[in-house]
């Protein structure tokens, strides 16, 4: 039987090092190869020597595909294809190739000069994997080689997110990445067409959870910026470079716009001017508002927003300052938060989720003493606030595209066990279709059904048609032909010309029965009750009744004669081909059942 | 006079004939029937090749082809048909054409000759629309020439000719039957589009009474809706969506639909493609008006429900589609689903939050405990949201069946045409549906943060419209008001207009929005007329919250005095305004207020009438309002006062010239105050004063000493009396052009001032012109308009006895035969003797205004542009009581050479925020060539007239026929807005 087989390497029951295996009729696809952000030593990449323990990895694989850019989707790309081997296609959007290595070099970056690692890919290596890769545009179909062939859709998320079909003849997966299914400030909400593929394999972070409407989240976080600034104050947002940042930047320059306001917004300049310049660029993937003004004005030409240098953040007056990094850790925004927390009409906002230990999750909790190091006690009074924003589709967001795609079956990945379990439940009991929820590592098999083409001729195909009268949609309709399986095709013919071909002579098959009625009246008046009953009763077929005494259905031949030993009952003698069975057989049953007592 | 009419009617006599001549031959040249089938004839048969044909026919369809022709065309037509179809050869007609014969033109174009068929057949259905043609007799041909044709595109083509027929014969049962008939023969074709076409034909032509049908024998009755409805499963997207549209076309028509469809259209919702599952809504929703209460079973339970809210679930259902064409189509009709039950109603709003399977409050819910909780401001804690209880896994329903939060996902959707077509759908719902309306408030609310303007816009035209069913909390409140500081000026005074009709809950409420007001007002002064009118709305509504706030806003303190607030502030006459306005119905607010502010309510009632009501003052403060009780309250006192003085001044007749001169500049003046006083006198005063001013300078210039003496010594003096008449020349034109509401009585009477104005502008040109030659001209055209003058209005003529006309009318005919010289001392004499005529005031007459709001006029900063190339300039402006804006508005820019500009706006950067108003905002492009230093331009606006409309316009009301006025038609324009300076400088191209 023809199967779909899937391995999660990573992102099984887990958020990180996503990277999935899925062989789907004999070729076998990599989806993702990211990084764990949570790991320093070999558990931070997936284990390539599941695939093959010595040898080429590209014997192995037919090609990867990478949904977006961020680290947990593509950090172990350069070590996977410089390091371990691979040289078939890497497959990713043009904003994903663009911004990638950007992101790639800061991690080694950080990775190799601040932490001292060695053994790790260098510069050299991730421009030497970028030249694998191959951009593909939304929805267009690049065929990988003569059968696989893979489509992108938009997923929303983050800027070049993309969902990806993957398609081998009838057989089909499709890849989410993460998606988004409410559109934000810059991005449109993910989209996929009625594709029904065998297989929907889905990001689930958000199993269980059912978000608020962005807009109240929206308005509280321009109030709060905005109540602080009319008070002369200052307001921190910790962001990380890439994805939210732009967002938010976006919301605040709109507002800025709008309220006419004058205080000054600075960016911490470094990684987002050149990811800022691919903003701008990639106006196609954002989303109505950008993509409709950006002739006036491209919305990521920032007006309010400058650059920010360190002096600035000792001016006086209000002002806002994003500073990466995004969890108050270390860097810019830890320096500017140490500076401005002594001051209560200041205002700390984090935008997202703080790893425990951080700056950031201590004053979440409401620490208001830190302990600095050099033994200095940090008092904080400036005001912190917390904002999730987040680009995932919720538990409804899920459901929705599942309806959107009509799988035959669901692959939950990227997300926690325990909560991909209530998600799992939910998706079997509202679609009734399979669920699956592997581990890392754990296999699982599908079997799926595929179409066998058949080649029939167009003659035969219209003479059918234009047997049933109604239309009729996709049902499986009957045919009659002959099946004919010939070097390695097969076909469906006429009989007739089946016979020719092979060389048959043609044989009838007749069937006949009789009927026996019980009807005291001559032979012509009992013709002539069958014909005007079957007349009633048969409206759509023709119905004859011949000089020789006889009644035609269609082709059908019925006779009545006397009973040899008693005159009171007529034998009725049908008489049909075997290709008229159906109508044969229904109309023996009619006349079993008697003819109706007419009045005359 | 009958010289007059003798030489008019040889003037007319020659012009018309020379008119009419020219038509006759251009008639002769195209319309003539034998010429137009024949040429057609002769050029289809001089055609070698398909494409040739093609070209003809193409050619011949430019043309109009008359009623009666058409039948002649079709035969030759369809002769022509058989022969390129090359089906039929028996029936071809003997051929005029020479030369070629039949057997040698058939091979040549039967492969490609489809296309000219195809046109053929268009052309059947082209003409069978011509207007007085009974396209009855070709039907049978049509029908025939269907039945032998193969191609499909054909087919298609004429299936639609016959609709084309069909529909020209609505009243034919007969033909409608076979055409039917014809249609259900061809529903089996294989091709999509002749299908769709059959469809079409059913639908349009589709019996609408059966038992008409069954008495004729024979002809089963064919049950349409069963057979289009049998196409909903058709293999071909575009048949499916024909289909319903059929469907919906036969509703149209009036034929109720049965409920079974209801089902078959369900089923089709989940359709793959997206014009299906957009028809399909459509259906739904019809069904569901027409069958609102019958019960439809809900599967996989026992349960039933009304199909309105069954119909209303699977609506919401869509959404939540994938397409946005579908989401857009669902959530309009929402908005028109009144019926449903507010169960399913207020389902539309809710959406279960939750956080690890854990039960959340949506920010809407924790906002309102928080206010109902008494808490102020919301909690600054990370986890002020965090989830509650435990939810029951089995509980939770992730994609509901029925309408959950389908305005939810509408308001949040990515396409703001869904978010608007869901805001338009909630205002809809709300205005039936109070308790929906309070419910989808906070939505309302939080749409004013979109990121589109049209969809701020929107919701709070929304907002608006449903005011009446609700009431503000304040935390709601807050976020209402924060919108204030818009830049957009749209969307501020949409907000005004909504805070006018708002009820707010609490005293701080309205102090909260008190104070952004004056934020507002502090920070976009331009906005203040619009937050005054907005704060005496407010003021008006909630007289009892005002009054604990007033000696908080007055700043007035129990033992010390305070300070006098500077009068001409406009944050304080805000504060008045709403003050003053709750007082109105307060009568113990007045005890509160201090010397001062009584002061300054009398000054304000002078000078801001309209937003400061009279006051009943405690008191001796009584004497700052002059209104007597003894008034009754309907006789306004300042109407009063109007008549008066007017009749006043129509009473005299035989004054010195002295005395009326005076009684009329005083009577000017009082009307002009009168008007700035009183803004709904405004248009009356004005338009009487104009009037009268019209008249004091014609009483001044006939008092000139100039008539006294000799002609040759006065051409300098003589400057005043024709600038006097051109004066009235140009109020003329502005009293019947600038007001609206001017009827035809008022018309009358202008013109008759206007027709003074000229013969002065005569009498003044004789006087100072030697030689007669140029009078000559001018007498004849002076004489012409009293012509017209008499055939525009000769209904009204009764009505001026004794006036400058009436008598001038009488010496007609003397005046057609005398000497210019001597016209001018008739006219001269009637002019001094004819009486002042009385103007009959409209009911209602308003003046059009204009106000430039932007460009401001007091930058210092030139715009720099370089010379030679072109700079655009904002404009932004109000237009009060101008009808059709569009084509009469104009703006002019004066550069400071003199050289003047005319821009004719867009029709679209006109809006219509409210009847009567206008706003145009538009850009005007600048250029010029270098200047060495800035200077100033200005902009202004003017109206546009055009004198032929008003008097056609009079004349068809009077039932006379046109009158060719041509020559008379004057064209102008009337600045309406006060110029404004724009500082500019062009500089020299750098090389």
């Amino acid at each position: 039987m023809p199967e779909i087989k899937v391995t999660p390497l990573g992102a099984g029951q887990d958020v990180g090092r996503s990277c999935i295996l899925v062989s789907i009729a004999g070729k076998n696809v990599m989806l993702d190869c990211g990084m764990h952000m949570g790991y320093n030593d070999d558990r931070r990449f997936p284990d390539f020597s599941y695939i093959t323990q010595n040898g080429r990895l590209t014997d192995f694989l037919d090609c990867v595909i990478i949904s977006h850019f961020h680290l947990d989707h593509c950090g172990a790309l350069p070590y996977f294809s410089e390091m371990v081997g691979y040289d078939g296609p890497i497959y990713m959007t043009h904003p994903t190739k663009a911004i990638c290595p950007i992101l790639l070099e800061d991690y080694r970056k950080i990775t190799v000069d601040k932490k001292g690692e060695t053994n790790f890919f260098t510069s050299q290596m991730i421009k030497d994997c970028m030249k694998k890769v191959v951009a593909v545009h939304l929805h267009q179909t690049v065929q990988v080689d003569d059968e696989l062939e893979i489509k992108a859709y938009y997923a929303g998320h983050v800027l070049g997110a993309a969902m990806f079909q993957i398609k081998v003849g009838s057989e089909s997966a499709v890849y989410t990445g993460d998606y988004n299914m409410t559109p934000d400030r810059h991005l449109g909400a993910a989209w996929i067409d009625k594709c029904r593929p065998n297989l929907l394999i889905t990001e689930s972070t958000y199993a269980t959870t059912i978000r608020d409407s962005k807009r109240c989240r929206e308005r509280d976080f321009l109030k709060k910026v905005h109540e602080t600034v009319e008070r002369g104050g200052k307001v921190l947002i910790p962001v990380f470079a890439l994805g939210r940042a732009q967002e938010l930047c976006i919301l605040l320059e709109t507002f800025w716009e709008r309220m006419n306001l004058k205080a000054p917004i600075y960016f911490s300049t470094g990684l987002t001017e050149k990811a800022n310049h691919y903003y701008k660029l990639f106006i196609t993937w954002t989303n109505q508002k950008i993509r409709k003004t950006f002739v006036q004005r491209n919305m990521f030409e920032f007006k309010h927003i400058k650059a920010f240098d360190r002096a600035f953040a000792d001016n006086p007056g209000p002002m806002v300052v994003f500073a990466t990094p995004g969890m108050l850790h270390a860097g810019q925004s830890l320096q500017i938060f140490r500076k401005w927390a002594g001051n209560e009409k200041n205002m700390v906002i984090m935008p997202g989720y703080c790893v425990q230990g951080t700056v950031g999750h201590k004053i979440l909790s409401g620490q208001r003493k830190l302990e600095m190091e050099g033994r200095q006690i940090l008092e904080v009074k400036m005001q912190v606030e917390y904002m999730s924003f987040s680009a995932h589709a919720d538990a409804k967001g899920i459901m929705q595209l599942v309806r959107q795609a009509e799988p035959d079956n669901v692959l939950l990945v990227h997300g926690e066990a325990k909560k991909m379990e209530f998600l799992k439940q939910k998706i079997e009991q509202e679609f009734h279709v399979n669920c699956y929820m592997p581990a890392n590592g754990e296999t699982v098999t599908l079997l799926t059904h595929p179409n066998i083409p058949v080649g029939i001729s167009l003659g035969l195909l219209k003479r059918e048609m234009a047997l049933g009268l109604l239309p009729d949609a996709k049902r499986p309709k009957l045919m009659h032909g002959t099946l004919i399986m010939k070097d390695n095709n097969f076909r469906l013919v006429s009989s007739e010309q089946a016979l020719k071909e092979l060389g048959l002579a043609e044989h009838q098959l007749r069937f006949t029965c009789r009927v026996h009625i019980h009807d005291t009246r001559k032979e012509q008046e009992t013709v002539l009750r069958v014909y005007s009953h079957l007349k009633s009763v048969l409206k759509a077929h023709s119905v004859q009744h011949l000089p020789d005494g006889s009644v035609m259905v269609e082709s059908i031949l019925i006779q009545a004669t006397a009973h040899s030993e008693d005159p009171g009952t007529k034998v009725l003698l049908v008489s049909w081909t075997y290709q008229d069975e159906e109508l044969g057989s229904y109309l023996t049953s009619l006349l079993k059942k008697g003819l109706p007592q007419a009045p005359s | 006079m009958a010289a007059h009419l003798k030489k008019r009617v040889y003037e007319e006599f020659t012009k018309v004939v020379q008119q009419q001549h020219e038509e006759i031959a251009s008639k002769k040249l195209r319309l003539t029937k034998p010429s137009k089938s024949a040429a057609l004839h002769i050029d289809l048969c001089k055609a070698t090749s398909p494409a040739d044909a093609l070209q003809y026919l193409l050619q011949f369809a430019r043309k109009p082809v008359e009623a009666e022709s058409v039948e002649g065309v079709v035969r030759i037509l369809l002769e022509h048909y058989y022969k390129w179809s090359g089906t039929d050869p028996s029936t071809s007609l003997r051929y005029t054409c020479s030369g070629k014969s039949k057997t040698d033109q058939y091979p040549k174009y039967k492969e490609n000759d489809a296309s000219v068929r195809l046109k053929i057949a268009s052309l059947l259905g082209l003409l069978s629309k011509t207007a007085g043609f009974s396209p009855d007799c070709i039907m049978d041909d049509a029908i025939n020439t269907l039945q032998n044709e193969k191609s499909h595109q054909v087919l298609a083509q004429l299936l639609d000719t016959l609709l084309a027929i069909g529909t020209k014969l609505p009243e034919n049962p007969a033909v409608q039957a076979r055409l039917i008939d014809v249609a259900c023969k061809h529903l089996t074709d294989t091709s999509h589009g002749v299908r769709n076409k059959c469809l079409q034909l059913l639908g349009n032509l589709g019996s609408l009474e059966k038992n008409v049908a069954k008495d004729t024998e024979g002809l089963a009755t064919k049950d349409v809706q069963k057979i289009i409805g049998d196409y909903f499963v058709d293999q071909d997207p575009r048949v499916r969506t024909a289909a319903i549209k059929a469907m919906l076309q036969l509703h149209e028509r009036g034929l109720k639909l049965h409920q079974t469809i209801y089902n078959q259209a369900c089923r089709l919702l989940s359709d793959d493609y997206e014009q299906v599952r957009s028809a399909a809504v459509q259906l739904i929703w019809v069904l569901s008006q027409l069958y609102p209460e019958s019960i439809v079973p809900i599967p996989s339970s026992n349960e039933e429900i009304r199909l309105v809210d069954d119909a209303f679930g699977k609506i919401c259902h869509m959404v939540s589609d994938g397409s946005w064409v579908v989401r857009v189509q669902a959530a309009k009709l929402l908005g028109s689903m009144g019926q449903v039950s507010s169960h399913f109603l207020e389902q539309t709003l809710d959406k279960k939050l939750m956080s690890d399977l854990r039960r959340k409050r949506t920010a809407h819910e924790r906002a309102k405990e928080l206010y109902s909780s008494g808490e102020f401001s919301s909690g600054r804690k990370w986890g002020d949201d965090a989830p509650k209880e435990e939810i029951d896994t089995g509980a939770v329903n992730l994609i509901e069946s029925g309408a959950c939060g389908a305005f939810v996902h509408g308001l949040e959707d990515e396409m703001y045409e869904v978010r608007i077509a869901a805001v338009e759908a909630l205002c809809m719902l709300a205005q039936s549906s109070p308790s929906f309306a309070e419910k989808c408030l906070d939505f309302l609310v939080d749409m004013f943060n979109d990121e589109i303007e049209e969809v701020r816009l929107q919701s709070i035209h929304t907002m608006r419209k449903i005011s009446n069913n609700i009431t503000l909390r304040e935390d709601q409140l807050d976020t209402v008001l924060a919108v204030l500081e818009d830049s957009s000026r749209d969307i501020r005074e949409a907000l005004h207009e909504l805070l006018c009709y708002t009820n707010v809950s609490t005293k701080e409420g309205i102090h909260l929005a008190l104070v952004e007001l004056l934020k507002n007002l502090a920070k976009y002064p331009t906005d203040r007329e619009s937050i005054w009118k907005c704060l005496k709305f407010l003021g008006g509504r909630h007289p009892t919250l005002v009054l604990p706030l007033v000696p908080d806003l007055l700043s007035t303190h129990p033992f010390f005095d305070t300070a006098e607030p500077d009068m001409d502030d406009p944050a304080y006459i805000a504060v008045l305004v709403l003050i003053f306005n709750a007082a109105e119905t307060c009568p113990t607010m007045p005890a509160l207020f201090s010397d001062h502010t009584f002061r300054h309510y009398a000054y304000l009632r002078d000078s801001l009438s309209h937003l400061v009501p009279a006051l009943r003052l405690p008191g001796r403060k009584l004497l700052s309002s002059p209104v007597s009780p003894s008034i009754t309250p309907h006789e306004d006192p300042s109407q009063q006062f109007l008549q008066q003085s007017l009749e006043r001044v129509y009473n005299l007749q035989h004054l010195d010239p002295q005395g009326t001169q005076e009684l009329l500049q005083f009577t000017i003046r009082d009307l002009q105050r009168l008007g700035e006083l009183q803004s709904d006198l405004a248009g009356v005063a004005d338009f009487s004063a104009t009037y009268l001013r019209c008249q004091l300078l014609l009483i001044k210039a006939l008092q000139e000493k100039l008539w006294n003496m000799a002609a040759p010594l006065y051409l300098k003096q003589s400057d005043m009396a024709s600038a006097a008449a051109k004066q009235i020349l140009e109020e003329t034109y502005k009293m019947e052009f600038m007001y609206s509401g001017v009827e035809s009585r008022q018309v009358v009477i202008i013109h008759h001032m206007r027709l003074q104005a000229k013969a002065l502008q005569l009498i003044v040109t004789a006087r100072t012109t030697r030689g007669m030659e140029p009078l000559f001209g001018m007498c004849e055209k002076f004489l012409q308009e009293v012509d017209l003058f008499q055939r525009c209005f000769i209904t009204e003529l009764p009505h001026l006895q004794d006036s400058f006309v009436d008598k001038l009318l009488d010496l007609m005919p003397r005046l057609m035969t005398s000497k210019p010289s001597e016209v001018v001392k008739i006219l001269q004499a009637t002019l001094r003797q004819s009486t002042f005529l009385h103007l009959p005031l409209p009911e209602q007459i308003h003046r059009a205004t204009a106000t430039i709001i932007e460009p401001a006029g007091e930058s210092d900063n030139p715009l720099r542009f370089t010379s030679g190339l072109v700079v655009a300039l904002d404009v932004d402006a109000t237009l009060e009581h101008v009808q059709d804006p569009q084509t009469i508005v104009k703006v002019q820019v004066l550069y400071p050479d003199g050289q003047a500009q005319i821009i004719h706006p867009k029709p679209s950067d006109f809006r219509n925020p409210g009847p009567g108003r206008h706003r145009l905002i538009t850009q005007v492009y600048l250029s010029h060539g270098a200047w060495t230093e800035p200077c100033q331009i200005e902009v202004r606006l003017l109206l546009a007239y055009d004198s032929s409309t008003r008097i056609s316009r009079a004349a068809c009301l009077d039932g006379a026929e046109a009158l060719p006025l041509v020559e008379n038609s004057i064209e102008g324009t009337i600045p309406f807005s006060k110029p404004v300076k724009v500082y500019i400088m062009p500089k020299p191209a750098r090389r």
